[in-house]
């Protein structure tokens, strides 16, 4: 099988030996999957400021983050039930209703220090972010820890990434090649001026943020 | 590697309108650095104030161990025209004479004869790729070309540190990449080092190292502050496997009250 010659850059930017030889496309596709880390994060994330029922957190799901796409009572039970698994959560009080009992969760320790983790976790630059870094901003803001620090340590990796594809493309002779990192380049490039953007709009978007009516947080 | 250029708590207020509220920066022999932040965050200020187009109103300018704030003016100018090199987002050329004679316009005002300064000009002409154009006028050139004969004027003194201002700002991307590759592949030849300042990334991705300005009203700013003592500070972002590329100078720049 052709070594993609894009591989090369590839585990520039990621820096994992299993991407080195992983073509673009297989690369990239997933990368658009993974709102479903980002959406067991905003749960926890949500779960942060009180304990709530699965149905709570429906609804302040698509408040927050479902203006596009609602998430499924089906989802969010399945990540419920995979987040108490891992110890990230924790029944706290069952319920008897109507139709069935309905389970009140609350974060453990070990949520609050994986979610502080992920919050100030810079992403890997790459095509579709947009749905992570949204809910790392917001998630960030809700929960008044400081968005700047974040925020500039993804600028920072957002830029080692352009200094790299850069290098490599003014490398390569071939124009196909060329092409094909201007594409990422050019992502990468949006990514940057919408978080400089957002840096801007900081204290409007915490201002906003605090706004809407959300009864969990104070 | 020992830095050429250092500014260290650099204030400079236009009016009321404070520009630079400490900014400091240090950039190294060949090094190529890009200063990144929204328009009006003061990054044009600083690269005015390290080329000694500007006073700061504090702090301190050093090129290769001299004070460039404090030496008199008619020398400052012969720094600016042998050791510094200039590029700006529109070219300013010198409308009424022909390309050829814009790029050797440092070795003619420095009083070299002619003929020697046209022929350096002329190789210049040639390697940014735009032979056979030395007699245009600089408004019968495309934004791209003219960018060029600016940067070959920049860099025809061969001087140790060139200043570039949006370099790119008015040209396509296309023309951009090629005057970014024209300058870093030059630089990187001389030995010059390049301070460039833009607020496109992408001309950011040719630099060895990326310096964020950013205005100190934001809340950013109130909730990273902490500790940090007002004013300059400089914190490394990254761990130590790799070496940053982006240092993240904290900086305010804003109206006085």
């Amino acid at each position: 099988m052709r070594r993609h010659p894009l591989a090369v850059r590839i585990a520039i930017v990621d820096g994992s030996p299993r991407a080195r030889s992983v073509p673009y496309c297989y690369w990239v596709y997933p990368a658009s999957i993974v709102p479903s880390v980002t959406t067991a994060y905003a749960l926890l994330g949500l779960l942060e400021g009180t304990s709530r029922h699965g149905y709570d957190l429906k609804q302040s799901y698509d408040r927050r983050f479902g203006a596009t796409k609602p998430i499924r009572f089906g989802q969010v039970y399945r990540t419920l039930a995979q987040l108490e698994r891992d110890r990230r959560i924790e029944v706290v009080g069952v319920e008897a209703g109507a139709g069935p009992d309905r389970k009140r969760y609350s974060i453990t320790r070990e949520g609050v220090t994986d979610l502080d983790a992920w919050l100030s976790e810079p992403e890997e630059p790459q095509s579709q972010l947009q749905t992570v870094l949204f809910t790392k901003v917001v998630l960030t803001l809700l929960s008044g820890r400081p968005a700047g620090a974040y925020l500039d340590a993804q600028r920072a990796k957002h830029l080692e990434a352009m200094k790299a594809l850069t290098a490599a493309r003014r490398k390569t002779a071939s124009t196909q090649d060329a092409l094909l990192f201007d594409y990422q380049l050019f992502h990468i490039e949006a990514d940057l001026r919408w978080l400089e953007h957002t840096v801007l709009r900081l204290s409007t978007l915490a201002e906003e943020v605090r706004d809407v009516p959300h009864p969990g947080w104070a | 590697m020992s830095p050429i250029l250092v500014g260290r708590e650099l204030h400079k207020s236009y009016g009321l309108t404070l520009a630079l509220r400490g900014a400091s920066i240090a950039v190294n022999e060949g090094e190529i650095v890009a200063v990144m932040g929204p328009s009006g965050c003061g990054k044009s200020t600083l690269l005015h104030c390290l080329a000694g187009v500007l006073a700061p109103d504090r702090g301190e300018v050093h090129f290769n161990g001299q004070r460039v704030d404090l030496i008199p003016d008619r020398k400052r100018v012969g720094l600016r025209r042998t050791a510094f090199g200039l590029v700006y987002q529109f070219g300013q050329l010198v409308p009424e004479l022909p390309a050829i004679e814009n790029i050797g316009l440092p070795l003619l005002l420095a009083g070299r004869p002619r003929r020697e300064c046209l022929a350096q000009a002329g190789e210049w002409l040639d390697r940014m790729g735009l032979s056979g154009l030395g007699n245009r006028l600089p408004g019968e050139l495309s934004g791209g070309q003219g960018q060029r004969i600016a940067l070959a004027r920049a860099l025809v003194a061969r001087p140790r540190v060139v200043f570039a201002d949006e370099p790119t700002g008015s040209l396509d991307s296309v023309a951009a990449d090629q005057v970014m590759e024209l300058l870093v592949d030059t630089a990187r030849t001389q030995g010059t080092s390049v301070l460039v300042v833009t607020h496109e990334p992408r001309v950011a991705g040719f630099a060895d190292r990326t310096v964020l300005m950013r205005d100190g009203v934001e809340t950013v700013q109130a909730n990273g502050a902490g500790s940090r003592p007002p004013g300059v500070e400089s914190l490394r972002v990254g761990t130590g496997a790799t070496a940053p590329s982006a240092d993240i100078i904290s900086w305010a720049g804003r109206e006085a009250e």
